[in-house]
C-alpha cells in the first residue's frame, strides 16, 4: 500500500513537473541562449568569416583555419597548456584533498582553517596575477632573475598561483564528500583489521569518487581556461614561451590587425579540445563511481 | 512554496530582460565620444578639457581612454556598440589602412581648414582622413646638473667639459663608461635608467630605438618622397645596420641602474621615476614624457635641467643628426555617425585647437606640439622637453631624424623584435639570432599584410 501511494505521489509530481517545465526553465533557457548558445552560434559562423568588427563579417570559408597552426604559436601554447594543466591538476587535487583530510579531525579552528584557506578563491585572477608578479620577482630578484628571464620561472609561477588560489575551493567540495561517508563503513574498515592506508585507498577515495570527479573536471577545464591569471603574471613572456591557449586567441584576436577571423577558428579549434578532454576525463572517473 | 516560485521566476525573467537591456547604452546626439590614446594627459581631459568644452558650447565630451598598448583592441570592441567613439586615433598610414571603413574625409572640416601643412594629413582614396594633431620628438633626456657635475669631476678620465662637445657616439660612449665607473662620486645607481621591458613597455627600444636603423635603411633606397613611402615599400630589411643599433643598446644595458637580467620587471613608469629621483643621468624617451619626470613626488630635477641628445649610435655624419621628431598621433572623425554628430565632433576638435580656451589648454595643460596654423610662435607649449625639441627642430646645422618605424608591418613584427631584444639582454639569445629572426619577421609580417 505504502509503495502505492509513493507511485502516485511520483507520477503526480511527474505530471506537475510536466505542466509546468515550459514556465519554470523558460528563464533559464533565455538567459543561457542570450549568454552563451546565441553567441557561440555566431562565434561558429564569424570563425569562417573575414571581419574587423561583428557588424562587417563577410563569408570567406575556410580561409582562417589556415592561419591557426601559424609560426608554430597556436602548438607551443597548446603544449604549454597541456604541461600546466597536467601538474596543476594533480598538485591542486593532492593538496586540496590532504587539506580536506586534515581539516575533518576535529583539529581545534577547523572553521577558521577552512575559511582561510577558502578565501584566496574570492579574489579575482587579475589582481592575483598582479600580487603574485610582485612577490614572485621581489624572491627572484634575490637570485638577480625575473619571471620573464626563463620561461620555467613563469610556469612555476603559474603553478603556484593556481594552486594558491584553488585549493581552498577543491578542499571545500573534498571535505563535504569526506562528511559523507557512512561511519559504519570506516568502523567496520577498522574491525576487519584494516590499517589507515588501506582504509584510504579502498574505502575513503573510492566513497569520494563523485567529489574526485567533479574536482578533476574543475581543475581540468580551470587549467585549459586560464586566462587573466596568465596575463597579469607574464602575458606570456619571454616572447611567447608562457602563453596559454586563451591568451593566445585574445593575442591573435586583438593584437593582430585582419587575424580576428583566425582568433576566432582558434577558439573554435580551442572549444573542442577542451569538450573532447573534459568529457573524455568525465567518463573515466564517472566509471570509478561506487554506490556507498 | 508555489508564491515563492512564482515569485522566483518573476524575478528571473525580470533579471533577463535587464541582462538584455544592459547592452544598448543611451545615446545622446549632444555628445561627442572621444577614445584618447594617450594615458599620461586622461586626466586633463576629463577634469578641465570636458568641463570647459560643455560650459562654452553646450555639448558634452565623453572621454575614454584605453590603457597603455591596449587602443587598437578599444577602438575595435568600442567601434562594435551601438555608441560608438565620435572622435579616435590612429597611429599612420597601416593603422588608418585597418580603420579606412571607419575614418570620414575630412575635407570640408573645420578641423582639416586649420591645418598649417596640408600634406601632413593622411588620405584615404585622395581625400584627407587623419590629421596630426601633435608632434613629438625623442632622444636620450639628460639631467644638466648630474652633467655638470661629471663635467667638473676632478677624477674624470674623458676630456669632455660639455654637453655641446657630445655630438657622437664614441664621445658619449666614452663619457658614459666613465661616468658609470664615477657613480658614486655623481651620486646615481647608474648612467641610463633602467632598459624597460615587461609587458607593453618595450616600445623604447622596438620602436623608438630601431627608428635610426631604419631611416638610415630606408634613406638609401631610391625613387621615393620620403622615408615612410620607401619603407612602406620594402618587402625585406636587412636590418642592415644592426651593429650601430647594438652598440647604443648594450650601451644603455651595460651602463644602468639595475642588471640586464631584471629588466624584464622594470616599466617606463619605474624609469622615468628613477630620472625623476635623480637616481640616473639619463634615459631615452620623448618629449610627452616631462610629465613623468616633473609630476613625480620626491622629484629631484629642476625643470631647466632637462635636455636632449640624440640617439647616436655611430652612423657617418652623425654629427648632423637631429632628435626623431614625427608623429603617431592622427585623429580621425567616425564616418558612421549621424550627420549632427559628426558636426559636433568637428567643433569639438576645432574648439580645441582653434578657440582660445581650447589653445591655452592645450599649450599649458595637454603640452602638444600643434601643426595648426592657429598657434603662434609664442603659442608653442612651456614644458622644458617640448620647447628643447623645438629648439634641436630649428638647430643649424642638424636635421630631424623622420619616425621611419611608421612603415614598420605590423604590431607583432614589433612584439616579436621587442621579445628578442629581452631574450638578448638577459643571455638567452645570440646577437646574429636577433638579427635573423628580425629579417625573417619583417618578410614574413610584410606579406601576411599585403595579403590580408
Amino acid at each position: 500500500m505504502a509503495a502505492y501511494i509513493l507511485k502516485r505521489e511520483g507520477l503526480g509530481m511527474q505530471k506537475a513537473l510536466k505542466k509546468y517545465f515550459a514556465l519554470f526553465a523558460l528563464p533559464g533557457l533565455i538567459c543561457f541562449a542570450i549568454a552563451f548558445f546565441i553567441p557561440m552560434i555566431m562565434g561558429l559562423i564569424l570563425s569562417f568569416c573575414k571581419f574587423t568588427d561583428v557588424t562587417n563579417a563577410t563569408w570567406i570559408g575556410l580561409e582562417n583555419y589556415k592561419y591557426v597552426f601559424l609560426n608554430g604559436e597556436f602548438t607551443n601554447a597548446l603544449w604549454f597548456t597541456v604541461k600546466f594543466t597536467i601538474v596543476s591538476v594533480v598538485s591542486i587535487n593532492i593538496i586540496a584533498f590532504s587539506l580536506a583530510i586534515l581539516l575533518t579531525r576535529n583539529v581545534p579552528g577547523t572553521n577558521v582553517y577552512r575559511t582561510i584557506f577558502f578565501m584566496p578563491n574570492l579574489i579575482g585572477g587579475i589582481v592575483l596575477g598582479w600580487i603574485w608578479q610582485i612577490i614572485l620577482n621581489g624572491f627572484l630578484l634575490k637570485y638577480q632573475v625575473t619571471l620573464v628571464t626563463d620561461p620555467k620561472y613563469g610556469f612555476w609561477g603559474l603553478v603556484i598561483l593556481m594552486n594558491w588560489q584553488n585549493v581552498g575551493y577543491m578542499m571545500i567540495i573534498y571535505i563535504a564528500g569526506l562528511i559523507n561517508i557512512p561511519k559504519e563503513l570506516i568502523e567496520a574498515a577498522e574491525i576487519d583489521g584494516a590499517n589507515r592506508r588501506d582504509t584510504l585507498f579502498h574505502v575513503t577515495i573510492p566513497s569520494i569518487m563523485p567529489s574526485i570527479t567533479i574536482c578533476s573536471f574543475l581543475t581540468l577545464t580551470n587549467g585549459f581556461k586560464l586566462f587573466d591569471q596568465n596575463l597579469a603574471l607574464t602575458n606570456g613572456g619571454p616572447g611567447k614561451t608562457t602563453e596559454m591557449l586563451a591568451l593566445n586567441i585574445f593575442n591573435t584576436f586583438y593584437g593582430r590587425v585582419g587575424f580576428e577571423g583566425v582568433g576566432q577558428a582558434k577558439a573554435v579549434v580551442f572549444t573542442i579540445i577542451v569538450a573532447i578532454l573534459a568529457l573524455t576525463q568525465l567518463h573515466f572517473t564517472r566509471k570509478k563511481e561506487v554506490e556507498a | 512554496m508555489k508564491k515563492s516560485l512564482v515569485l522566483l521566476t518573476t524575478l528571473l525573467v525580470l533579471g533577463a530582460s535587464l541582462f538584455a537591456n544592459g547592452t544598448s547604452e543611451s545615446k545622446a546626439t549632444d555628445e561627442v565620444y572621444f577614445l584618447n590614446f594617450k594615458p599620461e594627459v586622461a586626466d586633463i581631459y576629463t577634469e578641465e578639457v570636458a568641463p570647459a568644452f560643455e560650459k562654452e558650447t553646450g555639448i558634452k565630451l565623453k572621454v575614454v581612454t584605453a590603457a597603455s598598448g591596449q587602443y587598437a583592441s578599444t577602438l575595435k570592441s568600442e567601434m562594435a556598440k551601438s555608441n560608438p567613439p565620435a572622435v579616435f586615433q590612429t597611429n599612420g598610414p597601416i593603422g588608418l589602412a585597418a580603420d579606412k571603413d571607419n575614418a570620414m574625409p575630412l575635407t570640408d572640416t573645420k578641423f582639416y581648414s586649420i591645418l598649417g601643412d596640408k600634406s601632413m594629413a593622411l588620405q584615404i582614396d585622395g581625400q584627407p582622413a587623419a590629421i596630426p594633431y601633435a608632434v613629438e620628438g625623442y632622444g636620450i633626456i639628460y639631467n644638466a646638473a648630474i652633467m655638470q657635475k661629471y663635467f667638473d669631476l676632478a677624477s674624470k678620465k674623458v676630456n669632455v667639459s660639455s654637453m655641446e662637445e657630445i655630438n657622437n657616439f664614441a664621445t658619449l660612449k666614452a663619457v658614459v663608461e666613465d661616468m658609470q665607473a664615477n657613480k658614486d662620486a655623481l651620486g646615481i645607481k647608474g648612467v641610463f635608467a633602467s632598459t624597460s621591458m615587461s609587458a607593453g613597455n618595450d616600445w623604447r627600444w622596438q620602436t623608438h630605438l630601431v627608428d635610426v636603423p631604419l631611416w638610415a635603411e630606408f634613406k638609401e633606397m631610391s625613387g621615393y618622397n620620403s622615408i615612410v613611402e620607401a619603407g612602406l615599400a620594402a618587402s625585406t630589411s636587412d636590418f642592415k645596420y644592426n651593429q650601430n643599433f647594438k652598440a647604443l643598446f648594450d650601451l644603455y644595458l651595460n651602463n644602468s641602474t639595475i642588471a640586464p637580467t631584471l629588466i624584464g620587471s622594470k616599466s617606463v613608469d619605474d624609469s622615468m621615476a628613477e630620472f625623476a629621483l635623480g637616481q640616473c643621468a639619463m634615459v631615452q624617451n620623448g618629449n610627452w614624457g616631462a610629465g613623468q619626470i616633473l609630476g613625480v613626488t620626491g622629484n629631484k630635477v629642476s625643470p631647466d635641467d632637462i635636455k636632449f641628445i640624440p640617439l647616436y649610435m655611430g652612423l657617418d655624419g652623425e654629427e648632423s643628426q637631429g632628435l626623431c621628431v614625427g608623429t603617431e598621433n592622427y585623429l580621425c572623425i567616425n564616418n558612421n555617425l549621424s550627420d549632427a554628430a559628426k558636426a559636433n565632433a568637428d567643433e569639438f576638435l576645432y574648439w580645441l585647437f582653434a578657440s582660445d580656451t581650447g589653445k591655452k589648454l592645450v599649450q599649458e595643460k595637454l603640452g602638444f606640439i600643434t601643426p595648426f596654423n592657429t598657434f603662434t610662435e609664442a603659442e608653442m607649449p612651456s614644458d622644458p622637453l617640448a620647447k628643447d625639441v623645438v629648439k634641436w627642430m630649428n638647430k643649424d646645422g642638424v636635421s630631424s631624424v623622420p619616425w621611419a618605424f611608421a612603415a614598420i608591418p605590423s604590431q607583432e613584427f614589433k612584439n616579436n623584435f621587442g621579445a628578442d631584444l629581452l631574450q638578448y639582454a638577459q643571455g638567452q639569445m645570440t646577437w646574429a639570432t636577433v638579427v635573423k629572426n628580425y629579417q625573417n619577421n619583417w618578410a614574413s609580417e610584410y606579406k601576411l599584410a599585403h595579403n590580408n
